[in-house]
C-alpha cells in the first residue's frame, strides 16, 4: 500500500488527479499540465514534496564523511549553505542526485523518494568517520513554493527578510510559530524555496501559504507540471536521465564533481573515464519540425543508431517537442542534427543550455 | 465520473463513433481525453484514405504521452476537422462535439454492430 504524505487530503479536496509515484500517492495534476506549468513560470506555485528523502548526519566528523559520500566539496560550504551533489557507486555510475543541507551540527541529505531506502542503506554500508545516520523522512513533510511571485508570498509569513537570503541558501526559522527549515531552492528554473517541516504540522503550513496567498492567486501544482517545468530546464531526473549504468562526466554533471578535494567513492573510475575520453554524452535537443520525442526511443544518424532518449516532453513554455538523450560523442556539439525514431522519424537539432532561458531563478 | 454518451457506439480502444446513415463521425472518448490529459497534437488520417476498422490510422499527443488512433469502421476518410489540428485542446475541452476527429464513408455498415454500446462502454471504464 502506497503512502500517503501530509498533505494528500488537501490534493483531493483541490481535486487532484492521484497517481501511485515512488510509493506514495501524489497529484499528478489538478487543473491541468499546461495551466499549472503556466502558473509556476508566470506566478507562484505550491508542490507537495513530501515523497522526497532526508537523511541527517550528525557527529563530530559529518563533513569528512559527506565529503566522502559524494561528488561535490562539502568542506566549501558555509553555514546554512546548500549543495547540488551527487553519489556515486565505485565504478561511477550514479546513486543518486541529492541536495547536501550545511546546517548547525547536522548535514541533512535531501535525496530522490524513490531511492530514499537504497540511499540510506548505501550511506550506512559506507560508513566511516565518527557519524551518525538517519532517516528522518517518514517524519518530515516538505512542499516547494516556486515561481516569480514566491518570495512575495512568503514573505508574509516568514520572519526573516528574504531578501538577503541567496539562491541556494538556507535558514532555520518559523512558519506561524512553528519550526521549519526553508532554503531558497527548487527544480523549476524559477526562484523559489523548499520549506521543510514535521509531518504534523504540514496542513498549517499549507493553509498558512494559501491563504496568504490567495492575492497572488496561488495554486497547487502536480507532478506532471513538476517533470515539465525541470525538464524545460535541462535538469537531469535520476531514474531517466541519471541512473547506475551513467556517470556524472557524460551527464554533464561535472561541475558537481571535485577531484581536488580528496577521496570519495567513485573518484578512480571517474579519473580514469577521464583520461580515457567520453564516448558518450548526454544532449539537449529541440524538434525541428513536428513531433515530441519520447524516453526510450533510438536515435540515429542516417541509418545507424548513435543512441537514445532518456527523457522527452512537448514544452509548454516553447510550445514544441524537446528531448534529452545520450549520444556518441561526435554527435553532441550543438547544431548537430539527427533524428529520433518514433512512430514517425522525428528531425531534431542539439542546443546548448537549458530549453526555456527566462527562469527567475537568482 | 467520465462522460459516455447514448446514442453514440464506442470501441475499446476508447473511441467513440456517430452513425449518420453511411457515414460515422469519430472521436475519442471523455474518458480518454482525461487519461491522457492536455492534448497537445493531433494527426487524424488524412482525406481519401481508406481505413480498415481496428487499425492504427493516426495518432494523438499529449504533454506526457503518445496514443494511437483506431478506426472504428472501415471505408473512407471524407472529412477531417482542422479545427482539432490547429487547436488540439479542443479534444480536451469538448470531446464528443467540438472536438470530433474525422468522418468515415463506411465500406461495411455491418461492422457497427461490432461496436459497444453506451452501457457497455461504461462497464469497460468502470474498472479503471
Amino acid at each position: 500500500m502506497a503512502k500517503k504524505t501530509p498533505f494528500y487530503e488537501k490534493h483531493l479536496q483541490y481535486g487532484a488527479k492521484i497517481v501511485e509515484f515512488a510509493g506514495f500517492f501524489m497529484p499528478i495534476q489538478f487543473e491541468g499540465i499546461i495551466p499549472e506549468h503556466e502558473t509556476v513560470r508566470s506566478g507562484v506555485g505550491v508542490f507537495d514534496v513530501s515523497h522526497m528523502g532526508e537523511i541527517e548526519i550528525t557527529g563530530p566528523e559529518r563533513i569528512e564523511f559527506a565529503n566522502y559520500i559524494t561528488t561535490n566539496d562539502v568542506s566549501k560550504l558555509a553555514l546554512n549553505q546548500v549543495q547540488y551533489s551527487a553519489m556515486l557507486y565505485p565504478d561511477g555510475g550514479i546513486v543518486d542526485d541529492l541536495l547536501v543541507y550545511n546546517l548547525k551540527d547536522r548535514i541533512l541529505l535531501v535525496v530522490n523518494a524513490a531511492n530514499t531506502e537504497k540511499d540510506y542503506h548505501w550511506i550506512l554500508q559506507n560508513k566511516k568517520f565518527n557519524v551518525e545516520i538517519k532517516n528522518l523522512s517518514d517524519e518530515i513533510g516538505q512542499l516547494a513554493i516556486q515561481g516569480p511571485k514566491s518570495e512575495q508570498l512568503m514573505q508574509k509569513i516568514v520572519d526573516f527578510d528574504l531578501s538577503q537570503l541567496k539562491y541556494y541558501w538556507a535558514t532555520e526559522t518559523k512558519i506561524k510559530e512553528i519550526d521549519v527549515l526553508l532554503s531558497r531552492t527548487g527544480y523549476t528554473g524559477e526562484d523559489g524555496f523548499e520549506v521543510y517541516m514535521a509531518a504534523k504540522d504540514g496542513l498549517k503550513i499549507w493553509d498558512t501559504i494559501f491563504e496568504v496567498g490567495k492575492d497572488l492567486n496561488v495554486k497547487p501544482i502536480g507532478l506532471g507540471a513538476r517533470d515539465t517545468l525541470r525538464f524545460e530546464m535541462r535538469y537531469c531526473l535520476y531514474g531517466n536521465d541519471i541512473d547506475k549504468t551513467t556517470n556524472p562526466l557524460e551527464a554533464g554533471l561535472g561541475w558537481i564533481v571535485k577531484f581536488e578535494k580528496g577521496d570519495f567513492i567513485g573518484r578512480e573510475a571517474l579519473l580514469k573515464i577521464k583520461e580515457s575520453g567520453l564516448k558518450r554524452k548526454l544532449v539537449g535537443f529541440e524538434v525541428i519540425d513536428k513531433g515530441i520525442p519520447r524516453p526510450h526511443q533510438k536515435i540515429i544518424n542516417g541509418s545507424k543508431e548513435i543512441g537514445y532518449v532518456t527523457s522527452g516532453t512537448f514544452s509548454p513554455s516553447l510550445k514544441k517537442g524537446i528531448g534529452m538523450g545520450y549520444v556518441e560523442v561526435q554527435y553532441s556539439e550543438p547544431g548537430t542534427k539527427f533524428r529520433v525514431i518514433g512512430k514517425e522519424p522525428i528531425s531534431v537539432e542539439v542546443i546548448k543550455g537549458p530549453f526555456y532561458k527566462k527562469g527567475t531563478h537568482k | 465520473m467520465a462522460n459516455v454518451l447514448e446514442g453514440l457506439k464506442y470501441t475499446r480502444e476508447h473511441e467513440w463513433a456517430k452513425v449518420e446513415g453511411n457515414i460515422v463521425i469519430t472521436g475519442i472518448t471523455d474518458y480518454a481525453q482525461s487519461e491522457l490529459s492536455d492534448i497537445v497534437m493531433v494527426e487524424p488520417p488524412k482525406i481519401g484514405t481508406t481505413i480498415k476498422a481496428g487499425d492504427a490510422v493516426g495518432t494523438i499527443e499529449a504533454v506526457k504521452a503518445v496514443s494511437d488512433l483506431f478506426a472504428p469502421v472501415s471505408g473512407e476518410v471524407i472529412e477531417v476537422n482542422e479545427k482539432v489540428i490547429k487547436d488540439p485542446g479542443i479534444i480536451n475541452r469538448d470531446p464528443y462535439n467540438e472536438g470530433w476527429l474525422y468522418k468515415i464513408k463506411m465500406s461495411n455498415p455491418a461492422e457497427v454492430e461490432n461496436l459497444l454500446s453506451a452501457e457497455q462502454y461504461r462497464e469497460l471504464i468502470a474498472g479503471h
